[in-house]
């Protein structure tokens, strides 16, 4: 194996998790609702999806309960934004400081536990091209799914009705009730959704990528995926695009730190919060006055009775 | 003798302690088009509203060919041929024709079909439209062809229209009539709700009106006066204002010299070349369909966005293009926006606070930094007794008030400081009779006095009304005033329909 | 059955006041349920948790100097919600307070200096916090990004900054390698109000904060400039304010009355620069800000209702083995139950039966 082929395998694992979930929250956004709790559904998905992997012995079934846990946090958040239209900003921040708190509670009695972790899955004949069999078709389950659901998304919100539907309601919640569609219960779905995979991507922290728990794992990921979903202008392959240029920086800094640069390992580490600054205001920069987000975003829909 | 194609019997509905429908019997004969006549406020929305099952009655029953249905939905009215044209329109201005379409359709028609369908029916009603074209680009009247054609397409049996001419241009307004001769014809039912009396009296064969969410009449408009029919509506005799319209004569308190503007955002009207001059004692209207750059004039005029010369904008001669509203308000100008709640005033905040609002600047209200609450007190009940204001306390919050009180507080807030000019975006727009003669009164009266009075309106009856020159807002672009004195509904449409205006140069929208 | 929202004309005056005091209880009966679901006996937990911190004059003081950094960031935060503006970063804001105000006493370590330095640490410390928080303003007023993602990416720059000054350029040479600097010297260090006690120059210093921006929003044209941004935007324009002035007026406030309090906390209870110098205090603070409704005399409040919770978890942790992160769950769960008891300002929620429409 080439260096290069090394690195570049670290790159997809460093960028799954982030494409995971910024390809839940991109769904959710387009349905007009800004959750801000990827983080706090992130890191409970990481804390459940290990307890019970070790819980079961089954990753499979800790995978489970990552999404499961996910489902449940985002369910919280409906609650709060679509039951009681309480504002979603300040919702996604208590998400986030509830799943952060909660998943230290649960994860207390497994801190450091080590566990197998998920195996690759390996595609027969494909895997044996040269450098690009073993990158793209010896991989782990989570990296196939991640780009299974970028493409599904993709197709869902362009091709199908059901998309359509799903963006008339980010677009303009008024104009969607009026013409009939259960605009609250069409944005529960993509709530869940959104927390499902956010429950997966760390699922994919706590079983693939250290495969153990520690608190507060998720080291600001959730965060980084919200600005991905800005990065891409909702378009999910630019998710993906954009998934991949934060994984490639976060690896890149990890072996210039092992290569012995001499910069301050601190001024590394630091450089993927640097770089999301400048990328979020390069992005309004190129975007000057072509189009944002879905119009509705982030406001309350309550509709007459 | 066939059932009718619609009847509502004894329907109620209620929001928290207020009757919006108070056992309202409504029926609609196949084949009719039948106006719906009332007040805003009156319970007509909310009543058609549960015909196209957005809103479930408390009580009484729906009947549809003399059958009783429960309607819980707008899809369950459009399957037994239910179809609505929303007042402000149901459409997604980031989505194309065909889109808009499909999500009016049940089913999972794929977007090519539609499209071709769509061309189908535009062609044969007359009502042409793109379906690849995205809805911000289009102006108002094809936007409301939109949603004709999309209810069209399922072969409804009943249309209601909500106001449906209120945006429209004279001739855009013919339009739209024929094609409901057509509809008609075909045996199709229309429901057409509006408060446009000349209008009802000559396309609607049966009206009902509605008064304080009860019906006070039913009749045959054709048979009525445009009088008694507004007699019905009201309860009481409406009052004219009295003005007599007469040419400039005092000094130029405003003027507006070649202004340009870039739009202010992805979907705005750019302003182009923009001159007028409003004179102490006149009141000066714009006319326009909705879009044509009116709120963009409105921004330009108070300082909201600032002009790129200081020469473009003269308030009494002075130069006052760069300076902000504020300003504009210390040289005496006083502005009274569109939109009540959320632009002319702050909907969770007391009257009191959005008396400050326009008023800091120039008001006396603040001295060193602090607000004097007992001054702001003593103007709320100032504008109050003025103007009649009815509220439930002495300071309650502006979301509390109705439209038409709400109106007369902002309206009055800023001719209790008698402004040396007053520019005014859709005075009456929403608000009922009695309100609306009291605030039209008051700007007639404070032309009277010497000011300037310009007055941005969609409604040409109340232009007509009220202005003394009348010019109209196309493109972006502004026509010369014409005196209202022999001037006609016909050519004010005219130039709303951009014939006389110097063709646009292509654009990349 | 199902929930419907109806929108209310005027919000009684009673339930501005008791809808903090509902979220509290609330939280404080899911407490209970937690407690003893995690095997303990919820009664005891509670008084350990809640009642235990305010029962002896040391716990009171200790409560004070918690409150102090947490009303003094929310107050300021405060006045950013309210106007709109998201900023989520005050933890950076404080750490970076801390950083220069801790500089002026580590650059005059051992020299011969006066009663100037103190103040001089403080402004540092207030101008450092300002300067930081004005980053996300620039970037949200000037280009348009997001200030909620910016100002919380700069949380994570300046811890590792402070990790990379204490391990690096500021180490305490004589430190055993530990990550710490050198204690403060004498004058550097925020003067005790108690002789013996713990609590700091620092508490006076947040009241007097609080009653100045008490008036500041309540009475004066600024306040309400604030308060009409927040509420109306578009009404905000048309009284004549400046939008994007404010998001910069109000940042550099929070950001320095968050970099005030860390530096008292540096100069105060800590005494020297060390990488865990806030357990969270930037964070918390946001949940003391909604649940003192965003107005200042009740982030007061609030800010003293959570300190007791992080005595609370001290002493659980150590008396009931509970872990500290209970905390945030309940503080969490505060902020949950804050917003939804909110929404009952708004709206009149209503059980009813039938289908959904």
């Amino acid at each position: 194996m080439t260096l290069l082929e090394a690195i570049l395998l670290t790159v997809i694992t460093a960028s799954t998790p982030l494409l995971i979930a910024a390809i839940g929250e991109l769904v959710v956004e387009k349905s007009g609702v800004l959750n801000l709790g990827v983080e706090g559904m992130m890191i409970m998905g990481a804390a459940c999806g290990i307890v019970a992997a070790i819980a079961t012995g089954s990753g499979a079934l800790g995978v489970i309960a990552a999404i499961l846990a996910g489902m449940a946090m985002a369910a919280l958040f409906a609650a709060l934004t679509l039951g009681l239209a309480a504002n979603q900003v300040a919702a996604g921040l208590a998400l986030t400081i509830f799943g952060i708190g909660l998943s230290g509670v649960v994860g207390a009695a497994h801190v450091g536990a080590q566990r197998a972790g998920i195996g690759k899955l390996e595609i027969p004949v494909l895997a044996d091209i040269p450098f690009l069999g073993p990158l793209l078709f010896n991989q782990d389950p989570f990296v196939y799914a991640s780009f299974a659901l970028t493409a599904g998304v993709a197709w869902f919100l362009t091709r199908s009705k059901a998309g359509l539907v799903l963006r008339a309601c980010g677009e303009s919640a008024a104009s969607a009730h009026a013409l009939g569609y259960p605009v609250l219960r069409i944005r529960f779905l993509a709530i869940l959704f959104g927390g499902a995979c956010a429950g997966l991507a760390g699922a994919y922290l706590s079983l693939v990528l250290t495969p153990f728990w520690t608190s507060g794992m998720t080291a600001g990921r959730g965060w980084i995926a919200l600005a991905i979903v800005v990065f891409a202008s909702w378009l999910p392959w630019r998710a993906a695009l954009g998934a991949y240029l934060f994984g490639g920086i976060t690896i890149l800094q990890l072996h210039a730190q092992g290569a012995g640069f001499r910069v301050p390992p601190q001024l590394m580490s630091a450089l993927p919060y640097l770089i999301t600054i400048v990328v979020l205001v390069l992005i309004m920069r190129l975007r000057r006055g072509g189009t944002a987000g879905p119009a509705g975003l982030g406001l309350p829909f309550v509709p007459d009775r | 003798m066939p059932a009718p194609l619609i009847q509502t019997q004894q329907v109620v509905k209620r929001f928290g302690a207020l009757v919006a429908n108070d056992h309202v019997d409504l029926t609609v004969e196949a084949g009719e088009v039948h106006a719906l006549l009332g007040e805003n406020g009156a319970g007509k929305s909310t009543l058609v509203k549960m015909l196209y099952g957005l809103l479930q009655p408390d009580a009484g029953r729906i009947l549809w060919r003399g059958e009783k249905v429960v309607l819980d939905g707008p899809r369950a009215a459009r399957r037994r041929g239910i179809g609505m044209v929303f007042q402000h329109f149901s459409l997604f201005e980031a989505m194309t024709v065909a889109e808009n379409v499909a999500l009016a359709l049940d089913g999972d028609e794929p977007l090519p079909r539609i499209a071709a369908r769509l061309a189908e029916v535009s062609r044969a009603y007359g009502l042409p439209l793109e379906p690849g074209r995205e809805v911000w680009q289009l102006s108002v009247g094809e936007r409301q062809r939109i949603e004709i054609v999309r209810c069209l397409m399922q072969d409804p049996q009943l249309l209601i229209l909500d106001e449906p001419t209120s945006v429209l241009t004279p001739q855009e307004a013919e339009g739209l009539f024929a094609t409901l001769d057509r509809i008609r014809a075909e045996g199709r039912a229309v429901l057409y709700i509006s408060h446009k009396l000349e209008e009802v009296r000559r396309i609607c064969e049966a009206a009902t009106i509605l008064r304080h969410g009860k019906v006070v009449a039913r009749c045959d408009p054709r048979a009525e006066s445009a009088a008694s029919l507004a007699r019905m509506m009201v309860g009481s005799t409406v009052l004219g204002v009295t003005h007599e319209a007469a040419a400039p004569q005092g000094p130029v308190r405003l003027a507006v010299a070649s202004l340009s503007l870039p739009p202010a955002e992805a979907h705005g009207v750019a302003l182009r070349d923009v001159s007028l001059s409003l004179h102490g004692g006149e009141v000066l209207g714009i006319a326009g369909v909705a879009g044509n750059g009116q709120d963009e004039l409105f921004a330009a005029l108070s300082g909201e966005r600032l002009a790129p010369r200081a020469e473009a904008v003269l308030l009494d001669r002075r130069p006052v293009g760069r300076e902000g509203i504020n300003a504009r308000r210390r040289l005496g100008a006083a502005f009274v926006p569109e939109e009540r709640l959320g632009h002319a005033a702050a909907p969770r905040f007391p009257l009191s606070e959005n008396a400050l609002l326009s008023g800091h600047a120039a008001g006396g209200f603040v001295a060193g930094g602090l607000v004097r609450r007992g001054q702001l007190l003593g103007f709320v009940d100032e504008v109050t007794r003025t103007f009649d204001l009815r509220k439930g306390t002495r300071d309650p919050e502006a979301r509390a008030l109705s439209g038409g009180n709400l109106q007369k507080f902002t309206v009055g807030r800023e001719i209790l400081r008698r402004p040396m000019v007053l520019v005014v975006a859709q005075p009456t727009w929403g608000v009922d009779a009695g309100a609306a003669r009291r605030i039209r009164q008051a700007l007639l009266d404070l032309a009277a006095e010497g000011s300037g009075v310009l007055a941005i309106s969609q409604d040409l009856d109340e232009l007509l009304e009220i202005a003394d020159r009348i010019a109209v807002m196309f493109h972006g672009r502004l026509s010369a005033p014409l005196p209202v004195s022999g001037l006609t509904r016909e050519t004010l449409g005219l130039l709303m329909g951009g014939s006389g205006f110097p063709a646009d140069a292509p654009e990349a929208a | 059955m199902r929930l419907v929202l109806e929108r209310r004309s005027e919000t009684p005056l009673a339930l501005r006041l008791g809808s903090p005091l509902l979220a509290v209880t609330l939280t404080l009966a899911s407490a209970f349920v937690i407690f003893a679901a995690m095997g303990q006996d919820p009664l005891n937990a509670l008084h350990v948790y809640f009642i235990a911190p305010l029962s002896d004059s040391w716990g009171l003081q200790e409560v004070a100097v918690k409150a102090t950094p947490l009303v003094l960031i929310s107050v300021g935060l405060a006045l950013c919600y309210r106007s709109n503006n998201w900023n989520i970063g005050a933890e950076g804001q404080f750490l970076v307070g801390a950083m220069a105000g801790g500089w002026l006493a580590l650059a005059t370590h051992g020299a011969p200096d006066g009663p100037w330095l103190l103040p001089a640490m403080l402004a540092c410390g207030a101008l450092g916090g300002a300067l930081f928080a004005l980053i996300p303003a620039l970037l949200k007023t000037r280009f348009g990004a997001n200030e909620i993602l910016t100002s919380l990416m700069l949380v994570y720059v300046a811890e590792l900054l402070l990790d990379w000054l204490v391990r690096g350029p500021w180490r305490d040479p004589q430190g055993f390698n530990m990550p710490v600097t050198v204690t403060f010297e004498p004058e550097a260090v925020v003067p005790l109000l108690l002789e013996g006690g713990r609590l700091n120059i620092g508490t006076p210093i947040a009241l007097l904060v609080v009653a100045l921006l008490a008036v500041l929003v309540g009475r004066t044209l600024k306040g309400f400039e604030i308060r009409l941004v927040g509420e109306a935007p578009r009404a905000a324009r048309f009284a004549g304010f400046d939008e994007k002035k404010l998001t910069w007026t109000v940042f550099a406030i929070s950001g320095a009355l968050a970099g005030l309090a860390g530096i008292l906390e540096a100069a105060g209870t800590v005494r020297m620069l060390q990488p865990g110098i806030s357990p969270g205090y930037g964070f918390t603070a946001i949940i003391v800000a909604f649940l003192g409704r965003l107005n200042p005399v009740g982030c007061l409040v609030a800010g003293v209702f959570l300190a007791v919770t992080f005595i609370g978890a001290e002493n659980a942790q150590i008396m009931l083995r509970l872990p500290l992160d209970v905390t945030r769950v309940f503080q969490g769960l505060l902020l949950f139950y804050v917003l939804a008891c909110d929404t009952l300002l708004l709206y009149r929620p209503r059980l009813v039966r039938g289908a959904h429409a």
